[in-house]
């Protein structure tokens, strides 16, 4: 489990994942807050459907996208989070076979 | 030394389409095929099998692409239960663009021409605004219309290339990874060296690209080609929503979109340049302004090989009968008719068909 | 809007870039400093103004070293623009960046990239699975935002894993196992190079510490081991690992690995700058000369962008590299040049005599750079597996480029980064030839996904 070692987190703002309300520390970014929040699974990958979340926490890995306010594929380790924002996991499933 | 019935000197779109033809006919074949960072227009191939606008001032060149196209369907097939790869074929007919009245009634125009010449075989239909978007509801205000020809259709190349190399050898063919350095023609044997070996064989097909330049006249041929730039973006997977292939954009089956359609005379420079990069995000926000968000992911230029009146060149040696030059930029829409009809002859011994004398490279002698 | 033009533009603002920057704004210099994160100090000084105040004594004296450079290069007046993605360098020393949403270009009369090193894929079967994360993220969450994880499996090798590890500790957070990958045979590799490593005894001490601290502290600490793969469906369930032949289990729901770390290749190698194979620290490196200058004129880099030293020699590469092109710009004489390098070159050189005994120690066994089972993913982006690549190996792909055609393999939104050193070593191991004969892929812009929106409104590029 993710957890702070804070004891003070400072100000405190709401977000949204799936419709549920968190309320995370404001400077946190969109993964950390999740995280934190005991949220792992953050997308579906487009072709064999498999979950996928946060790997390397520095835009690196593209593993973390997530849908932010409507729109697909944001880098939720880069993005800060905002009072009010509205976070879906990400499925874009795609008729698409790997072969 | 190796004996072959015919060497096909080329392993991209259209020599692979040759090679795995003829040996789907029988032939001992050898394909000889260039190193990993070799000038590769299967790479920048955009995957459409497209019909409506080729040849418009050629009927033979646009019923060659029609023969080609309705053979899609069943060739597609074939590949895929010989290989086991899922080419991503679809052929639901595909959309071509007009972004302003001049365009819209110029288009018309051309395709009424295609459609009078093709003697009932290509339909078309010109949707304005108000109609595409009962198909394409995604498409902006800009869009004035759009033309659709229901023979067009996509397919991911790079798959094709790589079902064709996979079918190619499972039918018993070799694929040899050096580079040609020459090449003769004595006795009825034709000769072709590269550094370290020498192979023989009864036929040789030359589909190296712009190499074909250098290697025909050692056959007595001429391919007189040039290379013209295309610039393709890619973006990160969306949500499906076009399921049509277009002029300019295509949803590959990952997801993904295809954008370009940039022409420019730029030389071997397999290069990218900004300002074209810039003018294919514009027009393909200008027609889906909902794709102002996606995000490219890479870039990147290819040549064409193209000749100066941009129709193919199909070709046989009356000097050094059994040598054969093709040279096309429509690699893709134009793979069965390579596999199928060409190759076919080409293992009959016979000459190329008078369909296509046209297309000799002796057009452009005069 | 036009092209701005720098004297100097740096890619990155780690110890390399800040130290460069701090330096050539003191010779006048006009700088325009890019980097990705929110505050200066790169990865390894990351959040250090934060982390300043506060008792945040986890993480350590040499995090503090950075806080010197950070504070030099606050109080010169570059042009230094944080949060910012730089997604074009051009051979003609054009750089694009975008800033909030929106795309700006300027043009350098010199370039330093200095962008630092990220981690070595670690491709085993199930690194994709949830709950799973490199070293790296574990210290990013930790230093960026005070967030650890309880009983987590740390797997690997290199000074990054024991550094965390040693922080955990310190912190308080328990740790389930450590499992040290690092092969027997490189203790002895790495004694030859004792006698040098010596005249830096300090670096290496330290980690010395770290790992006795880690032994002593109670953590179940495993080694000498074979292959490691990691169960479960969707999320982590257990971590699996070969000691004398025989897989053990390790129940848990976390792990983070980690392999070392390589230079980020693809800012310099869309530029067109050359690159060697580095067979001392399996991953390749940019070509330059003693004073950072790439095989492309007036593109400089700098730091482990270039090749892995660490932190320390990083600011020295970024001041050396500063002073050339200070030079180049005729904003210093070339005796001038001399003489103000000679204490970075000093400092390096004592930096420098440490690393072969680190890299020997610490260079990761064949088989956690090459995934042994086929079902391992190699591509995370567009989904891969070795399965598929040995496929088309057989088809006759030759290289980097076809394999992308043939399968994709690294043509996904990380643009090769989780895959690339992966991809090489697997090809020159089937194809049974040299690693420069296989290469890399060919890096096209953009270096970081940028929207069509963006591209759409640039000017007077």
């Amino acid at each position: 489990m993710f957890r702070s070692i804070n004891n003070n987190q400072g100000e405190l703002i709401t977000i949204y994942f799936e419709g549920r309300a968190l309320n995370v520390p404001k400077d946190h970014n969109v993964a950390t807050a999740l995280l934190e929040a005991g949220i792992s699974s953050f997308r579906q990958t487009a072709l064999n459907n498999e979950s996928r979340g946060p790997y390397c926490m520095m835009g690196v890995c593209f593993d973390c996208l997530i849908n932010i306010n409507g729109l697909d594929n944001q880098q939720s380790c880069t993005i800060q989070v905002s009072d009010g924002m509205k976070i879906r996991r990400q499925v874009i499933n795609t008729s698409g076979k790997n072969e | 030394m190796n004996n072959f019935d015919t060497i096909v000197i080329g392993g991209g779109l259209i020599g692979a389409s040759v090679a795995y033809g003829l040996s789907r006919s029988g032939q001992r074949v050898a394909m000889f095929d260039e190193g990993d960072n070799a000038i590769r227009a299967a790479r920048g191939n955009f995957g459409l099998i497209w019909v409506q606008g080729k040849g418009v001032n050629s009927p033979a060149y646009a019923a060659w692409t029609r023969k080609s196209a309705q053979q899609w369907p069943d060739f597609s097939k074939e590949l895929t239960e010989l290989t086991g790869i899922d080419l991503a074929f679809e052929q639901n007919g595909g959309f071509d663009f007009c972004l302003n009245n001049d365009e819209y009634t110029s288009r018309q125009a051309l395709m009424e021409k295609m459609a009078a010449d093709s003697s009932g075989e290509f339909s078309f239909e010109m949707l304005n605004n108000h109609e595409l978007k009962k198909i394409l509801p995604e498409v902006g205000p800009s869009v004035t219309g759009a033309s659709f020809s229901k023979l067009d259709g996509h397919i991911n190349p790079l798959l094709l290339l790589k079902a064709l190399h996979k079918a190619f050898k499972q039918l018993g063919g070799m694929v040899l990874s050096e580079a040609v350095v020459d090449l003769n023609y004595a006795d009825k044997t034709f000769k072709v060296n590269t550094n370290s070996q020498t192979h023989e064989s009864g036929k040789v097909v030359l589909a190296a690209g712009f190499s074909n330049k250098t290697l025909a006249p050692k056959v007595g041929l001429s391919v007189p080609v040039y290379p013209q730039r295309g610039e393709i973006l890619v973006t990160e997977k969306i949500k499906p929503f076009l399921r049509h292939p277009t002029g300019l954009v295509r949803q590959t089956h990952e997801g993904g979109l295809m954008l370009g359609d940039s022409h420019e005379d730029v030389g071997f420079d397999e290069g990218t340049n900004m300002n074209e990069i810039q003018q294919i995000a514009k027009r393909a926000i200008a027609i889906f302004p909902c794709l102002e968000n996606v995000k490219m992911i890479r870039a990147w230029g290819s040549l064409r090989v193209l000749t100066k009146d941009g129709l193919p060149i199909y070709d046989h040696s009356n000097s050094c009968p059994g040598a054969y030059a093709f040279s096309s930029h429509s690699g893709v829409t134009l793979s069965t008719v390579h596999a199928l009809d060409i190759a076919s002859c080409i293992a009959r011994d016979d000459l190329l068909p008078s369909s296509l004398t046209c297309f000799s490279a002796k057009r452009f002698d005069v | 809007m036009n092209s701005t033009e720098y004297d100097i533009i740096i890619i990155g603002a780690g110890p390399a870039g800040m130290s460069a920057a701090a330096l050539a704004d003191h010779h006048k210099a006009s700088v325009l400093i890019l980097d990705e994160n929110c505050a200066p100090g790169g990865q390894i000084y990351r959040a250090i103004e934060k982390n300043q105040k506060g008792d945040n004594e986890w993480l350590g004296q040499s995090h503090q070293e950075g806080l010197p450079l950070v504070e030099a290069f606050r109080r010169s007046r570059v042009n230094y623009q944080h949060s910012t993605k730089v997604w074009h360098l051009s051979s003609a020393k054009v750089v694009h960046y975008s800033v909030n949403g929106k795309s700006h270009s300027a043009q350098g009369k010199q370039i330093l990239v200095a962008t630092g090193a990220q981690e070595r894929p670690f491709p085993l079967l199930g690194w994709t699975l949830n709950g799973v994360m490199s070293a790296g993220a574990a210290q990013i969450l930790l230093k960026e935002s005070g967030v650890v994880c309880e009983d987590a499996v740390f797997v690997g090798t290199g000074p990054l894993l024991y550094l965390i590890a040693h922080q955990y500790i310190s912190a308080g957070i328990p740790i389930k196992a450590i499992i040290d990958t690092t092969p027997r045979g490189n203790y002895l590799r790495a004694l030859r190079y004792s006698f040098g490593a010596l005249k830096n005894a300090k670096s290496i001490l330290q980690g010395w510490c770290w790992k006795r601290e880690i032994i002593k502290s109670g953590t179940l600490y495993i080694s000498n081991i074979g292959d490691v793969r990691i169960n479960g469906s969707d999320s982590v369930a257990s971590v699996e690992y070969c000691q004398k032949g025989k897989w053990k289990n390790l129940n848990c729901k976390h792990v983070f690995l980690h392999q070392g770390v390589a230079p980020e290749l693809n800012t310099s190698l869309s530029a067109g700058c050359d690159k060697s194979w580095n067979e001392r620290q399996a991953c390749w490196t940019i070509d330059v000369d003693q004073y950072g200058q790439s095989s492309v004129e007036g593109i400089s880099v700098a730091g482990d962008a270039s090749s892995i030293a660490g932190g320390v020699a990083a600011a020295q590469r970024g001041s050396i590299a500063a002073l050339n092109m200070l030079y180049t710009l005729n904003l210093i004489s070339s005796s001038d040049r001399e003489a103000l390098s000679k204490p970075f070159k000093k400092k390096l050189s004592k930096e420098m005599n440490a690393r072969p005994f680190i890299d020997a120690l610490f260079k990761p066994h064949l088989r956690y750079r090459v995934p042994q089972d086929s079902r391992t993913i190699v591509c995370r982006c567009e989904e891969v597996t070795l399965a598929q690549i040995k496929e088309s190996i057989n088809v006759g792909c030759k290289g980097p480029s076809q394999l992308k055609s043939f399968t994709r393999c690294g043509m996904g939104p990380c643009q090769g980064r989780l895959c690339g050193l992966s991809v090489t070593e697997i090809l020159t191991k089937e194809l049974g030839v040299r690693e420069e004969q296989v290469g890399y892929y060919n890096i096209r812009p953009p270096i970081k996904p940028v929207t069509l929106a963006e591209l759409a409104s640039l000017d007077g590029s």
